[in-house]
């Protein structure tokens, strides 16, 4: 087993900066803007997302909390249940735009459940996706509209993000065999 | 921690951490009923049945929506419309629903430990909703759940059972599932009405309810079962209520953060006074909100495990 580092605390760093300001790129007065934070990691993706803006442009953008335990499409054929944790978004989602924050892209199951589970809430204008890591291997046709780093992968591979607020050590991604 | 449990028959059969894994699963669940969109597609495909050979009127409903918001189907069996009545026996009965592939039957049923029969007897999974006088874990579990949001844990505190013990299944749930979260329980209630050696399930007695009152940091009082009352337990309701009733004047005397819960029906006047079932310190209405959300968690959970 080899374990290879793609991406250390500061390239990890940068490219949160550079999709923050991708994002207010796109969308100047952010008015309308929100970020939902996929569980576990996305969350804190969405976080320092929401720091990163708020500390170029000065806005307060709104940050919720996604679990698609229950949207998944693979509960009858796993043996047993995955823990389900709460999800929480306390503002409406109707006509904003919401940028769903994930760690890594892989089948784009994740993020279908995740479609699945935000229309329960209301209907916004827009929903993108932002990733910190895509590393290919689509089992959907669904894209990402920001993302931090390309990492070519085999499907056997495992790609995992660490970060300090959710692993409690310092943040890196890594590729491993 | 993950959920190895194909039925939920009772809480003697759960560890701890089953108890807690149930709780906290249910925080997921309560989120999910507070939405505009109270539904989310976990158990699509699933087919729940509530066999009820007893009368329910909140439980059922409670358990139907459950599965309702899970998106599982549901079917409601009565007592009194179903083949029994004709002579069928219970095992028949629930091996004819099963065979319309079932994937859960919840069950209610006036024998002490029927449930273990079905689970025996039947591929589906089983779910308890009160079997005579033995276990209704799932009230149980919502009433933890409701002591855990009001206090932030069960761990020390003081919780009084008052009432009807030796006929309560609830009772005996909440001592089960009460002391394994290591809370300290008290049973108070007449002595007709306690039965002999309860203390060894590591409760202590005491037919006091001032007293009670006074050192719990929350009580439940359970519904005086009239229909089980034929055989002159008690010399008189009045005296029942006299010693046992909760009012308002002996709650004023103990402290102003307990809490009083009661798993309904409430027989106003008897274990309750008006003015207690409504007042500030009752959460009766709370703990039926939270009862949906806990049966959510047991019908997701229990769903889960593959049946071999």
């Amino acid at each position: 087993m080899s374990l290879v580092k793609v991406m250390d605390q500061e390239a990890i760093r940068r490219s949160i900066q550079r999709m923050a300001h991708e994002i207010l790129e796109k969308d100047k007065d952010a008015k309308k803007l929100a970020l939902v934070g996929i569980r576990t990691r996305g969350v804190v993706l969405a976080q320092r997302l929401t720091a990163a803006i708020k500390a170029i442009e000065g806005v307060d953008v709104p940050m919720g909390i996604l679990d698609i335990t229950l949207y998944r499409d693979d509960l009858t054929l796993v043996a047993t249940k995955p823990v389900v944790r709460q999800t929480s978004i306390d503002f409406d989602i109707s006509g904003m735009k919401i940028i769903l924050v994930d760690d890594v892209f892989f089948t784009g199951r994740t993020i279908r459940a995740a479609l699945d589970a935000l229309v329960d809430f209301g209907r916004p204008a827009v929903i993108q996706l932002a990733v910190l890591v895509d590393r290919g291997h689509r089992e959907l046709p669904i894209r990402a509209d920001f993302v931090g780093k390309n990492i070519p992968t085999s499907k056997e591979q495992n790609v995992q993000v660490i970060l300090d607020e959710s692993d409690g050590k310092a943040d890196e991604v890594i590729v491993e065999d | 921690m993950t959920w190895k449990h194909k039925h939920l028959l009772g809480l003697q059969d759960l560890s701890r951490q089953d108890i807690e894994l149930i709780l906290e699963t249910a925080k997921s669940f309560k989120e999910v009923s507070s939405r505009d969109i109270k539904k989310v597609p976990a158990l699509r495909g699933k087919t729940v049945v509530t066999l009820f050979f007893e009368a329910s009127t909140r439980t059922r409903i409670s358990f139907e929506l459950a599965a309702k918001r899970l998106s599982a189907d549901t079917l409601n069996i009565a007592s009194n419309v179903s083949s029994t009545s004709k002579g069928e026996t219970l095992l028949d009965t629930a091996r004819n629903i099963e065979a319309m592939n079932v994937d859960a039957m919840v069950v209610r049923h006036s024998l002490s430990g029927s449930v273990f029969i079905l689970a025996e007897g039947l591929k589906c999974s089983i779910v308890n909703a009160g079997d005579g006088c033995r276990e209704h874990p799932t009230q149980a579990l919502l009433d933890m759940f409701t002591l855990q949001e009001k206090f932030g844990r069960i761990e020390g505190l003081k919780i009084g059972i008052i009432g009807d013990i030796l006929h309560s299944r609830v009772a005996r749930s909440n001592i089960w599932g009460l002391t394994k979260l290591g809370a300290r329980v008290t049973v108070c209630g007449p002595s007709t009405l306690m039965p002999r050696g309860i203390e060894q399930m590591g409760v202590e007695v005491c037919y006091d309810l001032k007293k009670v009152l006074k050192d719990s940091d929350a009580v439940i009082a359970l519904r005086l079962q009239k229909e089980r009352q034929q055989d002159k337990f008690l010399p008189s309701m009045r005296e029942y209520s006299r010693l046992f009733g909760i009012n308002q004047a002996k709650l004023n005397e103990a402290s102003s953060h307990l809490i009083v819960m009661h798993p309904g029906p409430t027989n106003r006047g008897v274990e309750l006074s008006a003015d207690v079932a409504d007042g500030k310190q009752s959460v009766i209405l709370e703990q039926v909100t939270n009862g949906v959300a806990v049966r959510m968690a047991v019908l997701y959970l229990v769903l889960g495990t593959k049946t071999e």
